[in-house]
């Protein structure tokens, strides 16, 4: 009963969160809600073992599609932002050919070099994807009302419910995913493959399950974006990202669901909040360097280390918690 | 019997080493087979080729008839042909238990959209029992939640017995169950072997100790240097003078 209180309160914060921040301050919390999705997909890919350097680019797969769906083809907004997922996913399923056929740091060098290729694609071809320069005036959400309330998509807070939402779905079905007998399967492909190979497992169809659901929420994270800032470019997909992407899923770490997340919202509040009070908004990358850095010598285990460290001392009687920490 | 899994001429290459040469032998269904030779003799890679591990370089290994070799190694389980490895190869970072519901996947096959929605719940319960039933058949129920890289060597063994038996297997590979086993766990695990053939469950095991097995198998076949050497029931083979030959040469040899 008291965890049900305490949803409940935190859904409560969650909604009252904007409105007491500044207008840019609520921009920024739409990009984090965007980016949660971002870093928990992530996560289910290194559930099999693999780190993609491809990931953000398969976000902007997402995004590219889905803003090309409505461009071109004048498909309504929330549908093609499903689609953009489809397609990021399908993309995924394509890449696997090749990039399966290596492991470890080739499948990482693979993924780098797989986004790479995608990013000159864009830039080459004007038609569709608009060069360097990209893809502008992209559709935004239509706006909607529910009744109690009026969906206004050039206010963030609209935005932010509205994606607060997509989001909160996403992550409950990677979650359902992951604590389901397709999850264990990916821990054992990661773990030992042979023994999993051994007991029926296909290990490559699993590798490209994960490789593909990943994608997929990656890519509607990508649409999420791309409907809400208007315009998007290859250069928004750059490794600079990808970076962030890890560093977030480092300093959080990856042992459990909630490490990644707890990462991305701990690390943009200390770049929002500190970093761009006291002016080094400049040294963003220098300093997310030196965090990760710190966080690998001092904290291996990442920040949901901290928060085990508190929960396991209250339910220390229940079954112990696994915590394949690499 | 009848012939159920019989090896064909198999032959491996590793570059200019013949680790097995022209082997050829047959296990008869619901017996216990013994397939023994001095260390280095091809026993390990033999079962890399039963077991789809490796592809073999020629030769043909027949199921029920069917020609299984060259299909990857859960293609080899889904037949119903489960191994398990000579060195304690378990998922070392999850529990006993999640170890053993691994081995149920063959016969709970995941469904992600039914997992999601969450109408598996029968399929989970399913596994689960399964899972429990095979730890218990090996003794390991009453460390079910522990990690499984922190059991003893003996339990470590016995886990990946288990995990192979969760599976519904017709025929189990064991590749040297029995090292790091004390003679009274030993003494345990073969009872639980001769368990598991009046469940009809076929049994190949490989083994370099050749007395460990002597009173378990109904027939042994002896290998040496990647080739055929004897075969016959455990009394012919502890008198075979060719066998005998292989066992003291390789003792002299490693001395
Ligand atoms: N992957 C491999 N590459 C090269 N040589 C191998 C490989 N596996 C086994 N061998 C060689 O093949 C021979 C047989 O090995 P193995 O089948 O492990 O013997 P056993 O299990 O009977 O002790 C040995 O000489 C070994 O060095
Ligand atoms: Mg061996």
């Amino acid at each position: 009963m008291p965890k049900f209180l305490i949803w409940i309160a935190a859904l409560a914060a969650l909604i009252a969160l904007p409105h007491g921040l500044s207008f840019s301050q609520q921009e920024i919390l739409v990009f984090l809600t965007i980016n949660v999705l971002l870093v928990a997909s992530y996560r289910l890919l290194t559930l099999t073992g693999e780190w993609s350097l491809g990931h953000v680019v398969i976000m902007g797969v997402g995004a590219y599609s889905s803003a090309l769906l409505t461009k071109k083809l004048g498909v309504y907004v929330p549908v093609s932002m499903l689609l953009g997922g489809v397609f990021a996913a399908l993309i995924a399923v394509l890449l696997s050919f090749p990039l399966f056929r290596m492991k470890g740091f080739y499948f990482l060098i693979g993924s780098f070099a797989a986004g790479e290729i995608i990013r000159l694609l864009w830039k080459r071809f004007r038609d569709p994807f608009g060069g360097a320069k990209g893809i502008k005036g992209i559709d935004p959400m239509p706006d909607f009302s529910v009744g109690f309330y009026q969906f206004d998509f050039f206010e963030p807070t609209s935005y932010y419910y509205f994606a607060g939402v997509v989001v909160a779905v996403c992550l409950w079905i990677l979650w359902r995913i992951e604590k389901s007998p397709v999850g264990l399967t990916f821990h054992a492909v990661h773990w030992q493959d042979k023994l999993a190979q051994a007991s029926g497992v296909n290990v490559r169809a699993y590798r490209t399950l994960a490789f593909a659901i990943a994608s997929g929420f990656a890519g509607i994270s990508g649409a999420l974006l791309a409907h809400y800032v208007g315009t998007i470019n290859p250069n928004a997909f750059d490794i600079d990202l990808m970076v962030f992407v890890l560093t977030w899923a480092i300093v959080g770490g990856t042992a459990t669901f909630y490490g990644p997340i707890l990462g991305c919202v701990v690390l943009t509040v200390i770049n929002e909040v500190v970093l761009r009070e006291l002016g080094l908004e400049q040294m963003r990358p220098l300093i997310y360097g030196a965090i990760m850095i710190l966080s690998i010598l001092f904290l291996p285990n990442g920040l949901e280390s901290i928060v085990q460290k508190f929960t396991q001392r209250r339910a220390s009687n229940g079954a112990p918690e696994r915590s394949p920490a690499e | 019997m009848t012939d159920f899994l019989e090896v064909k001429d198999l032959t491996m290459r590793f570059g200019g080493l013949v680790a097995v040469d022209s082997l050829s032998f047959k296990v008869a269904h619901g017996s216990i087979h013994g397939l023994i030779g001095p260390n280095g003799a091809g026993k390990t890679t033999t079962f890399n080729m039963i077991s789809g591990f490796y592809t073999p370089t020629s030769g043909q290994v027949l199921l029920r008839g069917e020609d299984i070799s060259g299909l990857q190694m859960h293609e080899v389980a889904r037949r119903g042909v489960v191994r398990t490895f000579q060195h304690s190869t378990l998922f070392a970072e999850l529990t006993v238990l999640e170890n053993a519901l691994v081995g149920t996947h063959m016969p709970f096959r995941p469904n992600i959209f039914a997992a999601i929605i969450g109408w598996d719940k029968e399929d989970r319960s399913g596994a689960e029992a399964r899972a429990k039933e095979a730890l218990e058949f090996f003794g390991l129920d009453h460390v079910m939640h522990e990690r499984a890289g922190d059991l003893s060597h003996g339990h470590q063994r016995a886990l990946g017995m288990a995990v192979a038996y969760a599976s519904h297997p017709d025929v189990v590979l064991l590749d040297e169950p029995f090292t790091g086993m004390n003679p009274e766990e030993t003494r345990q695990m073969m009872d639980l072997m001769e368990r598991l053939k009046a469940d009809g469950i076929t049994i190949l095991i490989v083994e370099h100790d050749m007395q460990a097995i002597m009173g378990l198998c109904d027939n042994i076949t002896c290998m040496s240097f990647g080739k055929f050497l004897a075969e016959g029931g455990p009394h012919e083979i502890r008198n075979h003078p060719a066998v005998i030959e292989a066992y003291l040469g390789g003792a002299r040899h490693v001395a």
